[in-house]
Parts: C-alpha cells; sequence; structure tokens
C-alpha cells in the first residue's frame, strides 16, 4: 500500500500502530464473560424447537428441584416489564405491523429458538443440566418460511394482522415508467440477497448487577446508551440508576446494535434475585436467535440506451424480516434505497419495498445493511446489461458515473451525495489491473481448460449516520437522533481523556481519535486516552454503527477540542500578554505567531487553568462538551477488482485476486483503513461464496454451528492489494468519510460478477449468491443460457 | 455430577492442583478456575480456536480437551507467553502488523502462530494460510495476521 503525496506533519495520516492493542495482545483485555462478581448466577434459556407452536405447558418442577438451581421463570412471571421489546421506526405515513416481542415466549413460539423459560442457578453447568429438565409441551401450529409463499396469504405468522406483510415504503425520483419508455434495451433479473449471520467471534454476553435500586448491565453490545435507555423504561427505573457498560467487545457487525431479550431478562431476573445474573451465549445461540441480515428477493429492471446510457432503475424488494421486528428490522431495506442508484447519473429510480412475516429468526442490520443489497443489484444488473449491450463492463460504468464536477450531486430521489471522483478511482485500480493482459490470459487459460474470471464493482454508499433532522422522527422516521457527542478533559498534568459517545468494538477509535486529538493539543497521542462504552462516564452518546463513529464521532472529538484549543488559547494569550488570534500550537506549544521560542505546553496551560489563574471572567479548568448533529451523510465510493478461478469439474470457486482501491476522504490511519477493507471484503467474500443461513422447509435452522455455516478461513482467502485516492468530504472538518462496511458492500458483486464471467463461455449468463460449487456446478451443466436460481430461499 | 477428580497442572510455570467435576473442560478450568480469563470461548464445535493453548508445547483447542486429560501437563496460555513489558515475538508482531482488531481470536492465533512458527520456523505465506485454518477470525480478513506470521518469523530468522 503506498499513498501519494506528502508525508503528514502531525498524526493524523500516519500509521500509528494501535493504542488498544497492548491489553488484547498480553491477554488483559476484559469482555463480558471475563467479569465476574460476588454472589452471580448464571441463566441458561430454554428454547423452542418448534418453528411456529402454541405452548400449552411448561413444567419447570423438576429442573426447579436440581440442585444448584434458584429459580425457574416462563414468560407469565415477567408481567410486570414496562412493555415489549423495542421497535424504533416510526416512518410517517407509512404503517407497519408490529407485533409484541417478549424476553420470553407468552403462549406461543414464532421461530425456531424462541425462548420459552431460563432456569438460573449456580453456574454454567448446572444451568445447562437443568435447561434439560424444563419439560415443555408444544402444539405445532402450521409454518411459513419462504417468503413468496409467505407473502401470498396464510398460514400467517402473527394472525391478528390477517397477512404476514410487515410495510410496505417506496422511494421514487424521476419517472421509471418514462424511462423505460426511452430505453433500446431492458435487463430485468430475480436477484437475490440469501440470509446471512453476523456471527463475532465473541457471542452475546451479559452480566446484570441491580443492588439498592441501581442497575450496572455489562453487555456485549455496539450500542451502550440504546440499551441503557430501553432498560430504564421497560424495567420502570429511571435512566440515572441504569449504568450500561460494553467492556471489550468481540466484534459486532451490526448483530450487538440491538435491544435483547436477554439483556432484558437478567436485569429483571437481578432485581428479583437480588443477585448478579449472568448469561453467555453460545455459538448455537447465537447462530439460532442473533438477529440475522440480507434476506432480499428483488425484481430489478434498468433500461438504456443503445449507447450505454442508463435511462431507469426500478427494483421491487421482498424482504423478510423473520417473525419479529427488532429495533430498526423494517428500516434495512430503506438504507439501500437510498443509494439505489449507485454512483451512477440516472435520472429514473425507483425503489418498493415490501416486508414479510415468517417463522424465521428476525433480520436486522449486519455490515452495510442494505447497502450491500443495493450495490449487487446494481453492480450486478450493470454487468447483464452490459454483456447484452456487448459493452465492456468498464466502458459503461464510466459512461454512466455522476461526473465530479456534479458534486454536491443530488441523486433522482433527492439524496446529496457529498464528494466524489468516480473516475479517478477507478483510474486508480486500473494503475494495478491490466485488464487487457487479463483478457488475454484468460483466453489462453481457457484453452488449458481453467475457467479465470474478472469481475468489477464501482460503488458508493451512505454512512456516517446521522443528521437527526433526516433520519428523526419527522424525517426517515427513527425515534432518536442519530447526532453523536464527545467530551475532552485536559488533566491538571496535561494528559487527556477523551470521552465518545460512540462504542468502538475493534474498529481502531481510541487510535484514530487520539490522532486528532494530539495535533489540535500538540501533545503526544500516548498522552491521550479514549474512553468508550460506559453510559456513566461522559456524555450521553449515540454508540456505533453504519461507520458513523469516525464521520461523526471524531468530528465531535474534533469540535470538542477545537474549543478547549479556544479556551487554551485565550489563556495562553493573557499569559503571554498577546492577543488570543496570535497564538497558534506549534512544535508541542501554544506559542505566539512569529515567537516560536515563547510558549506554554498544554501542561502549563492546564497549570494556570486548574490554579485558577486564568484571564478575567473565564471559568476554570480546562474541559468542553460538544453535540455534533451533522449536516448531510458522508458518501465513501470506490472501484473493486476480483479475480477467480473456476474449477467446471466441481463448480469450486477459487479468489485468485482481488483489489480494492477505496475513498473514504482523508485518511485519519491508512493503517486502520486497510484493516477494515480487508475485513469487510472477506466479509463480502463469504457471502458470495460460502456463507448461508438455512432452513428447511419445516423452519428447521441447518446452520447452527461453525460446522455448518461457513465462514471463511484464511486458507480460503488470497492477500488483498489496497490502495486509495483521497475526497475530501465537505460534511465534517476533518474531511473523512466512513470505511466499516465499504469492503462489505462491494465485495460480493465483485465476487459475483467475476463468478459468472468466469463461466460465460460454459453457457452460463447470470447466477445468484452463494455462488457454491454445488450452484456452479449446476448453473454449468444446466447448459447454454440457464439462468439458476436456485430454491425458494436462495 | 458431585464426584470430583483431583488434577494437578502446571499453567505458565506455575503448579496448580484443583478437584474437578471430570466433565470440566480444560478451558473453563483456566478460565473460571484460575482466573485466567485470556483464553477465549468462540464456538461450541472445536472450529474457531479462540480457546487454543499450548499443551505440553503442542497448540491444543482448550475446549476440546477435559481439565482431567491435562493432568499432570504443562500449560502455557496467552498470559504465559509474554507480558506488556516483555513481549513475545509473536505479540510484537501482531501489533506491529494490525493483525488484530476486536482482539477476542487474538490469542488463539498468536498461541497457534507461535507453535506453527515452533514447527515450521520459515513458513510460506501458504503454509501460514494453512496452518491457521483451524482458527477463525471475522475482523480482520486475515491478510494482516498472515503477514504478522511471516513478519515474525523473519525477525525470528533474523536473530537466528
Amino acid at each position: 500500500m503506498s499513498v501519494t503525496g506528502a508525508a503528514p506533519a502531525g498524526h493524523v495520516g500516519r500509521e500509528l500502530r494501535r493504542k488498544e492493542d497492548p491489553r488484547l495482545i498480553t491477554g488483559r483485555a476484559r469482555y463480558v464473560d471475563d467479569i465476574s462478581l460476588s454472589g452471580q448466577l448464571w441463566a441458561a434459556f430454554v428454547r423452542s424447537p418448534e418453528a411456529h407452536a402454541k405452548v400449552v405447558s411448561i413444567d419447570t418442577s423438576a429442573a426447579a428441584a436440581r440442585d444448584g438451581v434458584h429459580a425457574v421463570f416462563t414468560g407469565e412471571d415477567m408481567s410486570d416489564l414496562g412493555g415489549a421489546l423495542p421497535m424504533a421506526w416510526v416512518p410517517p405515513g407509512v404503517e407497519v405491523n408490529n407485533p409484541e416481542h417478549w424476553p420470553l415466549a407468552r403462549g406461543v413460539v414464532k421461530h425456531v429458538g424462541d425462548p420459552v423459560a431460563v432456569v438460573v442457578g449456580d453456574d454454567r453447568y448446572a444451568v445447562s443440566d437443568a435447561v434439560e429438565d424444563v419439560i415443555v409441551e408444544y402444539e405445532p401450529l402450521p409454518a411459513v418460511i419462504d417468503p413468496e409463499v409467505a407473502i401470498a396469504g396464510a398460514p400467517y405468522v402473527h394472525d391478528q394482522f390477517g397477512t404476514n406483510e410487515v410495510h410496505q415504503w417506496s422511494l421514487a425520483g424521476g419517472d421509471v415508467e418514462a424511462g423505460f419508455a426511452e430505453a433500446d434495451v431492458i435487463v430485468e433479473r430475480r436477484v437475490v440477497n440469501h440470509r446471512i449471520a453476523g456471527a463475532p467471534i465473541e457471542c452475546r454476553g451479559v452480566l446484570a448487577d441491580y443492588r439498592a435500586g441501581s442497575l450496572t448491565l455489562y453487555t456485549s453490545t455496539q450500542v451502550p446508551h440504546f440499551v441503557r435507555l430501553f432498560m430504564a423504561l421497560l424495567l420502570g427505573l429511571g435512566e440515572d440508576h441504569v449504568r450500561v457498560v460494553a467492556p471489550e467487545v468481540g466484534g459486532g457487525f451490526g448483530q450487538k446494535l440491538q435491544v435483547y431479550g436477554e439483556e432484558l431478562f437478567a436485569c429483571w431476573a437481578s432485581r428479583k434475585l437480588g443477585r448478579p445474573v449472568k448469561w453467555i451465549e453460545t455459538r448455537t445461540e447465537n447462530m439460532t436467535v442473533a438477529h440475522q441480515g440480507r434476506d432480499q428477493i428483488s425484481h430489478v429492471k434498468m433500461g438504456a440506451k443503445r449507447d450505454g446510457t442508463i435511462t431507469a432503475f426500478h427494483v421491487k424488494i421482498l424482504a423478510d424480516f423473520g417473525a419479529y421486528n427488532m429495533i430498526l428490522t423494517p428500516l434495512i431495506p430503506s438504507l439501500g434505497a437510498f443509494v439505489m442508484g449507485g454512483c451512477y447519473k440516472i435520472p429514473n429510480v425507483q425503489t418498493d419495498i415490501t416486508g414479510v412475516f415468517t417463522n424465521k429468526c428476525p433480520t436486522d442490520a449486519i455490515r452495510g445493511a442494505g447497502r450491500p443489497e443495493a450495490t449487487q443489484m446494481i453492480e450486478v444488473t450493470l454487468d447483464q446489461l452490459a454483456h447484452e449491450l456487448g459493452m465492456d463492463p468498464l466502458e459503461i460504468r464510466r459512461r454512466n458515473f455522476i461526473p465530479k464536477e456534479d458534486f454536491p450531486a443530488e441523486t433522482a430521489t433527492g439524496v446529496i451525495y457529498d464528494s466524489g471522483d468516480y473516475h479517478k478511482t477507478l483510474d486508480k485500480l486500473m494503475e494495478h489491473v491490466d485488464v487487457a493482459a487479463f483478457r488475454a490470459e484468460q483466453k489462453e487459460l481457457r484453452r488449458q481448460g481453467v475457467y479465470r474470471g474478472i469481475g468489477f464493482c464501482t460503488w458508493t454508499e451512505i454512512c456516517g449516520l446521522a443528521p437527526s433532522r433526516i433520519t428523526g422522527p419527522n424525517g426517515v422516521g427513527v425515534q432518536a437522533g442519530l447526532w453523536e457527542s464527545a467530551m475532552i478533559r485536559v488533566h491538571n498534568t496535561g494528559a487527556v481523556t477523551v470521552y465518545t459517545g460512540t462504542s468502538p468494538h475493534g474498529q481502531g477509535l481510541e487510535t484514530a481519535m487520539a490522532q486528532i486529538v494530539a495535533d489540535k493539543l500538540g501533545v503526544d497521542p500516548s498522552v491521550v486516552e479514549v474512553v468508550h462504552g460506559d453510559t456513566s462516564i461522559g456524555p450521553e452518546g449515540r454508540n456505533t454503527y453504519g461507520s458513523r463513529s469516525l464521520a461523526t464521532g471524531g468530528e465531535a472529538v474534533a469540535r470538542a477540542t477545537d474549543k478547549v484549543v479556544d479556551k487554551a488559547k485565550a489563556i495562553v494569550a493573557a499569559e503571554l500578554e498577546a492577543a488570543p488570534e496570535d497564538i497558534e500550537v506549534a512544535n508541542g506549544k501554544f506559542s505566539v505567531r512569529g515567537s516560536p521560542d515563547k510558549g506554554m505546553a498544554l501542561a502549563d496551560v492546564a497549570g494556570v487553568a486548574y490554579i485558577g489563574a486564568v484571564p478575567e471572567g473565564m471559568e476554570p479548568g480546562l474541559e468542553e462538551t460538544t453535540f455534533y448533529d451533522p449536516e448531510n451523510f458522508v458518501f465513501p465510493f470506490g472501484a473493486h477488482a476480483c479475480v477467480v478461478d473456476v474449477d467446471p469439474e466441481t463448480g469450486k470457486v477459487n479468489v485468485v485476486r482481488y483489489v480494492a482501491v477505496d475513498d473514504c476522504g482523508r485518511a485519519i490511519n491508512p493503517m486502520l483503513i486497510d484493516g477494515q477493507v480487508h475485513g469487510g471484503v472477506v466479509f463480502g467474500i463469504g457471502q458470495a461464496l460460502y456463507e448461508r443461513v438455512y432452513y428447511d422447509d419445516s423452519g428447521q435452522l441447518t446452520t447452527g454451528s461453525f460446522v455448518t455455516y461457513a465462514i471463511p478461513t484464511a486458507a480460503e482467502m488470497p492477500s488483498f492489494e489496497t490502495d486509495r485516492t483521497e475526497t475530501v468530504s465537505p460534511v465534517n472538518s476533518l474531511g473523512a468519510k466512513g470505511v466499516g462496511e465499504a469492503g462489505t458492500i462491494a465485495a460480493s458483486a465483485a465476487v459475483t460478477n467475476a463468478v459468472i464471467d468466469a463461466v460465460r463461455p460454459l453457457g452460463v449468463d447470470y447466477m445468484n449468491m452463494p455462488l457454491s460449487p454445488m450452484r456452479v456446478w449446476e448453473a454449468i451443466n444446466q447448459g447454454q443460457g440457464a439462468s439458476p436460481e436456485g430454491g425458494p430461499q436462495s | 455430577m458431585s464426584s470430583t477428580v483431583n488434577v494437578r497442572l502446571n499453567v505458565n510455570g506455575t503448579e496448580h492442583e484443583l478437584d474437578v467435576e471430570p466433565r470440566l473442560l480444560l478451558v473453563h478450568a483456566l478460565r473460571d478456575r484460575l482466573g485466567l480469563t485470556g483464553t477465549h470461548v468462540g464456538c461450541d464445535t472445536s472450529n474457531c480456536g479462540a480457546c487454543t493453548i499450548h499443551m505440553n508445547g503442542e497448540a491444543v483447542k482448550s475446549c476440546t480437551v477435559l481439565a482431567v486429560q491435562a493432568d499432570g501437563a504443562e500449560v502455557t496460555t496467552i498470559e504465559g507467553i509474554g507480558t506488556e513489558d516483555n513481549l513475545h515475538p509473536m505479540q510484537e508482531a501482531f501489533w506491529n502488523n494490525h493483525g488484530l482488531q476486536c482482539g477476542y481470536c487474538t490469542p488463539g492465533m498468536i498461541m497457534s502462530a507461535s507453535a506453527l512458527l515452533a514447527r515450521n520456523p520459515n513458513p510460506s505465506e501458504e503454509e501460514v494460510r494453512h496452518g491457521l485454518e483451524g482458527n477463525l477470525c471475522r475482523c480482520t480478513g486475515y491478510h494482516n495476521i498472515v503477514k504478522s506470521v511471516l513478519d515474525a518469523a523473519s525477525k525470528s530468522g533474523a536473530q537466528a
């Protein structure tokens, strides 16, 4: 990886190794299961083996009688809750069917894994044993698994609605019918984006400790502030008496952007029993009941002129939400709708979404959340269109790119892209990939029986959540502001603590934020500590998801630091008898411009501030808080290329090469950016080739462990080639955009296009993911022009 | 399950004597009984490798070993191979090469990787990738993990 341009003057822009790492590489970090409280009890859940059933009876007597068991609870015991589990999206003018969803089922179970009882006892072994002794009698009800069957009518997941439809939601710009009327060629495809799991390596876990009217909850979450609010509301506690701590969190990928029933249960039970209550999820539970993602079947239609100019794009999405709405479930496909035109100037774009209940685990945000699905629809369809027109796939992209002069660019649907230079990023990709040489090599290899293909994805996305006026109750309808906070405390000694309302869990924000603060205050990043994930420390926050933590959380940190700098300058100006506007931070000092010898280090400034020798009218201390609500989202973009080999005998796909050129605005720490891209790309490759959550026709989950759900290992993955361009965002002072989801948003489409390119000579024009050996083998063997779409869920 | 068995373990150079249920997993003995929480559990099926430790010098998944099977064994965990002031070269290499993000798989990765280099001090990239097949990471895409292991190998080669 090399970035052109001058070396950065400060810490921003440098590949600083992470401040987080010493505790993590030595085994000294504390994840939830590493925390034990004296007197703690353990919980284990009794879960439904049925996809849909009436709970006729629950006999807890044998379990309750076991040694080491303190209590067994069922849904009836939890009748004192202040409400059901939350769903926080209320789109204006749209009706959303929203069934009650309880931590323990009340009389009926709606998917395999739905909890019906909990055993609480002395240790993890005792409660696991006792779960086996809880006798539950079920009366099976008809289950509906296939979303296309579910939307057609009965049986219903929730009878009270008389339909399985959750909602309908559309976003349209221009007039797609008029656009198709102008088109010379129209391509239509059924694009299936199958269900996947977040599968963080740390499963979920909670430890709740209620004592003397106050609750502390340790939970493996991305969103401690949201969890606090709902624990307080649902348990009838003041928020001031609820502390939620996200300690070290072992990966989230959206799965831990949630308010889960197990969290609520542990808090409730701790209050009930007067003891701390711990629950550590098993992998099987995590695969069965932690929310899943994607699961959309879309009918897409793209029209273009003979010269490749796209005239219209219309997608109709059927989104399988599973059995309940979780916190943002029905919103997720809409996140894709906001960028359904991709990085192209398309005058007429329409997205029509229908949500549907099925007797499966609920879906919600998983890395990318709606945007990988949108990108798959756009980028795979564009390749299909290019083939139809006999055009080069890169040529059709270049022809339709929104030109850089257009930025900030308003799309057909009224979304304003902040900045972009799509040609530049693709040009950079072409510096790494010699397509002409590849085509010659491809031809030669085919003569030898090797089917090699190349696929491209030029993408943009919407992130940096979020401008509250757009996403809030009067806009898109999320029942929260999505601003971010930061507090900067300069201590007496000049050491600095940063409190961020984000809740990073692997992204490296402790390092990136320290770099930003260090430059502004003229100190070394080693004396800047970044604190996060504890609602009792620092201001109210809005947590980590949607690639927001740097663009939104980092900007809050920058603004709070600027306030500190302003105050420090006023103090220094008074001390040095200069004007505040003449004070600058240079060489680790606040000094008078033009007189670098005359100056004060931050520690000296802090000394004055805390002694109270501040100018007349100024408060003592050196600490500032900011709440930052962005004016717009940010729109990272990039150009990826994937090279695969397909074995025509077995259908096995091997990723030979992957090149990613990304633009996430100004790079604060390029090493962290590359790391996010690597992991994101593998997440996308995993979905494209290996991963699939699968339910059989009766609603039994057949992918309940890492034996049957195949996340990629080191052996299947290549090394990656990454590069970047830097097109600054005008939205924030850092010029930064998000990058956490970028690789995932791009990769599955690049892989799909590469596999199709490889097998075209074998008569396959189109395939849906997952491009498993069987899927590819079947496609090849179905012969000329086949368009296998797989089974109903596939 | 009230009957217990007495086991002796040498963990990170310290002798321990424990009365354990015969079914107690070694990983739970290390974590819950000895407080060595650096060894993690990430699955129920011995796939993820987050619990990898060294037992008598070999990398093993401690979720797949009963504490009683480890009776008399020498066990090394992530806490035993290096400290913040005196990092093991593999720990240093993971830090220098951004070989971790959330850190949950990291102790197991470091234990597997260090055992790999003990067997094969100068592995190819391919050998590293296959050698780490039993350790899952969801964050890094493995790129920087592989880079870390190759870096550690080249540095220890340079010292030799």
